[in-house]
C-alpha cells in the first residue's frame, strides 16, 4: 500500500492578540484507499488541520507530503494546481455557483485543469453524476436543488479530476438524518467500489463509526488513532 | 481553453448583476459621449477662429519696412572701426514702401519648389470722401484670382462678385461697416483721395466682411492695377509679396532665407500670429482636462461596483480558489469584467458622442461677423475617438485592477470557515 498523505510535526499558532497554539505536533499518514475520519469536539483544531492538509492554509510549521511531494515553499500557483488535480474537497456548505447548471458546476475544476477536451469533460461529469445517482439533475440550476442533492453535486464536483484524495469538512453537518445517510453511503460506495481515499472531518459519532479508521483529536493534539 | 473558461465565468457574474453593470457602463458611456462632443465642438470653434486669421495670412510676407539704415556711414569708416560710435537722431532714409526689383523676386519665387503660390499686393492709405468728411482707411490692390485661390477671399465677400474688381475698371470692394458709413450701395460711385491729394471716383461692386469689425471699418479692396494707376506708379510697384508655402512649418526658416537673399523684410506666419496659437493650446488643455476628468469619474463608478461585486461574490471566489483556481485567474476574471464594461460603455459612448456632435453641428449659429457660418462649427477628427478609446480602456483597467487585486488575495479558508 502506498502513502497518499503524510504529516510530520505540524504545528500552528494564532498570534492575534496573544499566541495561542492551535495544533501541536500532528503526525499521521493516510494510505491509499483508506476511509479515515477525524473526530473531535468543536474548537479542537480538526478543521484547521484539514485546511492545512488541503494546501489552502500555508501558515504552519512542520512537513506535509502529498503523493510523495513536499508542500514546503511552493508558490500559490503551484498549490492551486495541486488542489485542482490531486485533491477533491467537500465542504459543510455546498458552495455551488448558483448561476451555473449542475453539469457546469461539476465541470468547472476539470475545465480549469484543461487536460481534456470539453466533450470529454462533459462525458466524465455525466459519469460522476451517474455514480451519485443524480444524472437527471444535470441541466438544472444549482439553486433549484434540495440540500441533499446539492451536497451530492458538490461530491461529484470533488471527483471530477479523479483526485488521489477527497477531503471533507463536516460534509453532513448541515443535513438532516436521511440526507446524511445518503452522503455517508455515497462515501462508503466510493471507498469500496473505487478504492477512493477519503479523509473526513466530522463530529458525528455515527458517521465516524462507519469509517475504517478514526483519528481523535483534543486541544490540537492527536489523542488516539 | 483556460481563457475561454475565465471569460465565461466573468460573463456569468456580469449577467448576475446586470443592472449595476449597465449603470457602470452608462458612466463610461456618458464620459466618452461628453469627451467626444466637447472636443469636437471646442476644436470646431478653434479651427474657425484660427481660420479667421490663418486663412488670410500669408505664410511668408515680403515687404519693405521704413526704418533707419542698419549700415550707417560711420561703421564703414576704417578710422572709427574700433570705437564705440553713438549716433543721435537717426532718420529712416528710404521713403519708399515698395519692394525693390519686385518682378525679379516674383520670378525667383516662382521657381522655388517649396512655394505653393505667390500673390502681389499694393497697400496704401486713402481717404474716403463722405460729403465734407474724409474717412481715413486703407486700400489694398490685390491679384484677385490668387487671393481667392490661396486666401479664400471670396468667402469674405458677402455681396457682389469678387472677380468684378478685376473685370470692371475702377471698381472697389468696401468693408461692410465702411460702406455703411459712406451710405454706399452696390453700383454706387464713391470718391477717394490719395495721400498725394489726387481724387478718384470708384464704383462699389461688393462688400467685404472678415469677422473682425474694427478691421473692416477701414479696409477696401481693388485690383492691383487700379491701385497702381491711382498712385501713378508702374506695374512693378508692389508693397507686399505674399507667399503661401506647401508646408506651413517651414515658414520661419524660409522667411529668414528670403530676407537675406532679397534684402527685404520677411515675416513668417508663426511670428505674426503667435498669440493665436497660445489661445488654441489653452482651449485644448481645458477641453482635454474636462473630458479626462469625466472618464476618471466613470472609472470610480466601475471601481465601486466591482468592489461591491467582490463582496457579493466572496463565496464564488472562495470556491473557485478551493477547487484549484489560482489568484491570478481570479484577478483576470475581474479585470475582464471591468474591461468589458469599459468596452461596451466606450462603444456606445463613441456612437452617442458622434450623434451629439452631429446635433451640435445642426444648431443654427449666425455670427454677424462670420457670414459663411450658418451652424455651430465642429471637428470630426478621428484622433478624438482614438484618444477616447485609449482613455476609457486605461481608466477601466485601473478601476478593475485594484478590486481584482483584492479579489485575488481573498483567503478561501476565512470565507469557507466563516459560514
Amino acid at each position: 500500500m502506498s502513502v497518499i498523505l503524510q504529516t510530520t510535526d505540524i504545528c500552528k499558532n494564532f498570534h492575534d492578540p496573544v499566541t495561542v497554539e492551535i495544533l501541536h505536533n500532528i503526525s499521521f499518514t493516510v494510505q491509499k484507499g483508506e476511509f479515515v475520519s477525524i473526530m473531535g469536539k468543536s474548537g479542537c483544531g480538526k478543521s484547521t488541520l484539514l485546511y492545512i492538509l488541503s494546501t489552502m492554509d500555508t501558515d504552519y510549521t512542520g512537513q506535509l507530503i502529498i503523493d510523495g511531494e513536499s508542500m514546503e515553499n511552493r508558490k500559490e500557483k503551484e498549490l492551486a494546481r495541486i488542489r485542482n488535480k490531486k485533491i477533491g474537497f467537500v465542504f459543510q456548505f455546498h458552495y455551488l455557483l448558483n448561476e451555473f447548471t449542475v453539469l457546469k458546476n461539476v465541470m468547472l475544476p476539470a475545465l480549469r485543469l484543461g487536460e481534456f477536451s470539453e466533450a470529454e469533460i462533459v462525458d466524465k461529469a455525466m459519469k460522476k453524476l451517474d455514480i451519485l445517482g443524480i444524472k437527471e439533475l444535470a441541466e438544472k440550476k444549482a439553486n433549484q436543488l434540495s440540500g441533499g442533492q446539492k451536497q451530492r453535486v458538490a461530491i461529484a464536483r470533488s471527483l471530477i479530476n479523479d483526485p488521489i484524495i477527497i477531503m471533507g469538512d463536516e460534509p453532513t453537518g448541515n443535513l438532516d438524518k436521511k440526507n446524511s445517510q445518503i452522503v455517508f453511503d455515497t462515501f462508503s460506495q466510493l471507498s469500496k467500489e473505487f478504492q477512493q481515499t477519503l479523509l473526513i472531518v466530522t463530529h458525528d459519532p455515527a458517521f465516524a463509526e462507519g469509517t475504517q479508521r478514526i483519528i481523535e483529536m483534543e486541544d490540537g493534539k492527536i489523542v488516539k488513532q | 481553453m483556460k481563457t475561454k473558461l475565465l471569460i465565461e465565468i466573468a460573463i456569468t457574474m456580469l449577467r448576475a448583476r446586470l443592472k449595476q453593470t449597465l449603470v457602470a457602463a452608462l458612466g463610461v458611456t456618458f464620459g466618452i459621449t461628453m469627451f467626444i462632443a466637447l472636443l469636437s465642438f471646442m476644436n470646431g470653434l478653434n479651427e474657425l477662429l484660427d481660420g479667421l486669421v490663418l486663412n488670410r495670412t500669408p505664410h511668408v510676407r515680403l515687404y519693405n519696412e521704413i526704418e533707419p539704415n542698419k549700415n550707417q556711414a560711420v561703421y564703414l569708416s576704417e578710422d572709427y572701426k574700433h570705437n564705440y560710435n553713438f549716433i543721435s537722431s537717426i532718420k529712416a532714409g528710404n521713403s519708399r514702401q515698395a519692394i525693390y526689383n519686385s518682378n525679379r523676386i516674383v520670378k525667383n519665387l516662382e521657381q522655388d519648389p517649396r512655394v505653393l503660390g505667390i500673390s502681389r499686393k499694393v497697400a496704401t492709405q486713402v481717404f474716403f470722401n463722405d460729403g465734407a468728411v474724409d474717412i481715413a482707411g486703407f486700400m489694398n490692390g490685390i491679384e484677385v484670382a490668387q487671393e481667392i485661390r490661396f486666401y479664400k477671399f471670396s468667402d469674405y465677400v458677402t455681396d457682389g462678385n469678387p472677380m468684378d474688381i478685376k473685370n470692371l475698371s475702377n471698381s472697389i470692394i468696401l468693408g461692410k461697416p465702411l460702406a455703411h458709413k459712406l451710405l454706399a450701395n452696390l453700383g454706387d460711385v464713391i470718391q477717394i483721395t490719395t495721400v498725394e491729394g489726387e481724387r478718384f471716383p470708384l464704383k462699389v461692386v461688393g462688400f467685404y466682411e472678415s469677422g473682425l469689425a474694427d478691421f473692416d471699418k477701414t479696409q477696401s479692396f481693388a485690383a492691383i492695377t487700379t491701385v497702381q494707376k491711382i498712385l501713378g506708379e508702374s506695374d512693378s510697384y508692389v508693397t507686399d509679396i505674399q507667399v503661401k508655402l506647401l508646408d506651413l512649418k517651414q515658414a520661419p526658416a524660409v522667411a529668414k532665407e528670403y530676407a537675406s537673399i532679397f534684402e527685404t523684410n520677411a515675416e513668417d506666419i508663426q511670428t505674426a500670429n503667435a498669440q493665436f496659437e497660445t489661445g488654441t493650446r489653452i482651449r485644448n488643455i481645458i477641453s482635454y482636462a474636462v473630458g479626462i476628468t469625466l472618464l476618471i469619474v466613470a472609472g470610480f463608478g466601475i471601481y465601486n461596483i466591482l468592489n461591491m461585486m467582490i463582496y457579493e461574490k466572496m463565496d464564488t471566489i472562495a470556491i473557485l480558489k478551493a477547487t484549484g483556481f489560482a489568484g491570478s485567474d481570479v484577478k483576470r476574471i475581474f479585470i475582464f469584467i471591468s474591461l468589458s464594461i469599459g468596452f461596451f460603455g466606450c462603444l456606445v459612448g463613441l456612437i452617442c458622442g458622434n450623434g451629439l456632435t452631429r446635433i451640435i453641428n445642426h444648431i443654427p449659429f449666425h455670427p454677424t461677423a462670420i457670414p459663411t457660418i450658418k451652424t455651430f462649427p465642429v471637428s470630426y477628427n478621428p484622433l478624438f475617438y482614438v484618444i477616447a478609446i485609449f482613455f476609457s480602456f486605461l481608466t477601466t483597467y485601473f478601476a478593475g485592477w485594484f478590486p481584482a487585486q483584492k479579489a485575488s488575495k481573498v483567503d478561501p479558508v476565512i470565507i469557507i470557515r466563516g459560514k
